[in-house]
């Protein structure tokens, strides 16, 4: 066919008309939410922080300098970094921030994986319809108490005097309370806490998709549990743990409340340090700076991984 | 190798529910056995508890000898053939026959050999890199028994493999795996609920019905002397004729049939005085007049089958009309006219009132 279409989604019996309302609708979504607001906020990144009245003038034009503030701090900044014995001046601080954020980040989501995939398992494939129903009601109900309520209520139960601690002096063992927040504890608990459900449901779908003879054929040709999971049962779940995992870890890096409450005093989450930009140093074009590499490093990060795992982004939306 | 499996007074119970009860039989070594019976009648649950997935709540599973009891399904030397078939999709075809050796931890290029040994064994030599999607049913089935034969398994227990084949590709696999099961010599128990299976494959039958294995016995044994009314109705074509039993002497009963007495062969438990039913077989049943066993009935229908006419013949009752095999030949009856017919007492069994199958 000489004539290029546009090809629209096929809306069953509803016809092409409401494919078209729908696809029209989702562009401007994209447009208008997405695409403009952080375009705007990308170009901001590269301009000069001014006063109000300059801003358009003479002096209002792109620049590398937010970009090089990260990497270097402010020009002629004692502070130095030394890798592999190279010495260069460096904006250590928020460097150290930026890179312990995606570390920890990483280790939350390991942790919710750790969590979420037995139980989930145990919900898709052991447990009847009633107690899988009653499980995953105990799983969702607690996300009806808001964010900022479950991160101070961690904070109690964590606390030098909280609940844990007295009941671990009760039963005599430990002497002194342990200093949770300050070890980074609680932080790691309560990140791991808030996205749990962001990796359940991926992996329920996929892990209940799973046809149980398949189990039942690798036990019975002599497979020990362990090899059923890692030859059987995650290949096939490979997308949904794929997605689980790229949900937690893009927002367990972008939290804010739960860093901000249970954070531990020397322990800065990179979102914090945007915060801080934005809000107290009012400085947006430094902030805006400071977000995008996070998002790029954070997605090229992303990518890596699933190219690593062979997943298909497309396969992950399923 | 090939082990002998016994089922001693074995019961299985889910709740209130029994699946299984007193099962009671012992199967040869390298023997092929089914289990023959309508869905729901028990037989799935056997082979589960065979293989290991289900525990017997009553009663014991002897392999080779050894009570299996606590022996998980992994440590046991049965192989389990699934319904569903149940490959690996995600694996290629000879990883999937090589699964049980990566399992024992057979070395990789060990594996492969051995996978295309019994690639060449099931017909598909040079197939092994393919995924499990791209063969054909039949092809997938070969693969299932590969995957089950690649463990040395001292039996071999199949669920209904070939339900999902059609049927000319079905008749193919039933000669392919009788010829497999010789070639091998491993014991196979096969679970069917299609008599044509069952009776062309197997050494030895036993049908079964609600949890209840009703006769254990060669095809032959149980097409020609069934030992129930369940078994006579379910294995072929069987007409049934009910009445009190008048007399049973010198191992032939007559039984006071719609269509006045009638004789047969007696069949086990069958009493004087209390309610039989006598199965006449279709092919038993010959136009024409006799002393005995005869009786004529109006023509309802005639079915053309090519080798062979089905004729139904209407009875008084609400029961299901008699139907009498004629050779493809004959010329069809004239419907609505009384057509006589007569039996041989011993082409008819007659046994004590029971369940039947299809009524």
């Amino acid at each position: 066919m000489s004539e290029a279409r546009l090809k629209l989604p096929n809306f069953g019996g509803l016809g092409a008309s409401i494919g078209t309302v729908f696809t029209v609708l989702t562009g401007f979504w994209i447009l208008m939410m997405i695409l403009l607001p952080v375009s705007y906020m990308v170009d901001f990144s590269f301009r000069f922080d001014l006063p109000p009245g300059k801003i358009g003038g003479p002096e209002d034009v792109h620049t590398l300098d937010n970009y090089r503030y990260l990497l270097f701090g402010p020009p002629g900044s004692p502070e130095r970094l030394s890798i592999f014995g190279w010495e260069f001046q460096a904006n250590v601080l928020h460097l150290v921030v930026f890179f312990r954020t995606i570390l920890a980040a990483i280790f939350v989501t390991g942790l919710n994986f750790l969590i979420c995939y037995p139980v989930t398992y145990f919900m898709a494939q052991k447990a009847r319809g009633g107690t899988a129903r009653l499980l995953a009601v105990c799983l969702i109900l607690p996300f009806w108490v808001n964010e900022i309520l479950r991160a101070f209520a961690f904070r109690i139960l964590l606390g030098g005097g909280g609940v844990v601690n007295e009941a671990l002096i009760g039963m005599g063992l430990i002497s002194e309370p342990i200093d949770f927040i300050r070890a980074d504890v609680a932080l790691y608990m309560g990140l791991t806490y808030a996205y749990i459900l962001l990796m359940v449901f991926p992996l329920y779908n996929a892990l209940e998709s799973l046809d149980r003879n398949q189990i039942e054929a690798a036990r019975d040709l002599g497979s020990p549990s362990w090899r059923i999971h890692w030859r059987v049962v995650m290949p096939h779940a490979k997308a949904g743990i794929a997605s689980g995992c790229t949900m937690v870890f893009m927002l367990a890096v972008g939290a804010l409340a739960v860093p901000q409450i249970l954070g531990g005093p020397s322990n800065l989450w990179f979102t914090q340090v945007i915060y801080d930009r934005f809000n107290t140093s009012l400085n947006w074009p430094l902030g805006a700076a400071y977000a995008f590499v996070l998002l790029v490093t954070c997605v090229v990060f992303v990518l890596l991984v699933m190219r690593l795992f062979r997943v298909d982004l497309g396969e992950i939306a399923k | 190798m090939s082990a002998d499996v016994e089922l001693d007074r074995m019961t299985i119970r889910f709740g209130g529910f029994t699946a299984v009860k007193d099962a009671n039989l012992r199967i040869a070594a390298g023997e092929f056995f089914s289990f023959l019976g309508p869905s729901g009648c028990g037989k799935t649950t056997i082979l589960r508890a065979v293989s290991g997935f289900q525990s017997p709540t009553e009663g014991r599973v002897l392999i080779g000898g050894k009570d299996m009891a606590g022996v998980g399904p992994n440590r046991r030397p049965t192989a389990l053939i699934f319904q569903n078939l149940a490959l690996f999709p995600l694996m290629k075809v000879w990883e999937n026959i090589a699964f049980g050796l990566e399992v024992r931890g057979v070395s990789r290029a060990e594996r492969r050999k051995r996978a295309d040994e019994l690639l060449e064994l099931i017909a598909l030599s040079g197939q092994g890199d393919k995924l499990v999607s791209e063969l054909s049913g039949g092809q997938k089935q070969r693969v299932a028994i590969a995957r089950a034969l690649a463990v040395n398994p001292e039996v071999l227990l199949l669920d209904e493999p070939l339900s999902a084949l059609d049927l000319k590709l079905r008749q193919h696999m039933r000669t392919e795996l009788r010829a497999i099961q010789r070639q091998v010599g491993v014991t196979f128990i096969y679970i069917t609920h299609d008599q044509g299976e069952a009776l062309t494959m197997s050494d030895r039958v036993a049908v079964m019905s609600a949890g209840v294995i009703q006769q254990v016995g060669s095809g032959e044994e149980v097409y020609r002397t069934p030992a129930t009314a369940f078994v006579a109705s379910f294995v072929g074509e069987n007409n049934a004729l009910r009445g009190r039993v008048e007399r049973v002497e010198g191992g032939y009963a007559v039984v006071a049939t719609e269509f006045g007495p009638m004789r047969g062969r007696a069949g086990p438990g069958l009493a004087a005085g209390s309610e039989g039913i006598l199965f006449v077989r279709p092919e038993a049943l010959e136009p024409g007049e006799a002393p005995e066993n005869a009786f004529s009935a109006p023509v309802l229908s005639t079915e053309f089958e090519g080798h062979a006419s089905h004729v139904h013949l209407g009875r008084a009752g609400e029961g299901k009309p008699i139907i009498l095999s004629l050779p493809g030949g004959a010329t069809a009856p004239a419907q609505g006219a009384p057509f006589p017919v007569r039996f041989a007492a011993d082409a008819a069994v007659a046994l004590p009132e029971g369940e039947t199958a299809g009524e």
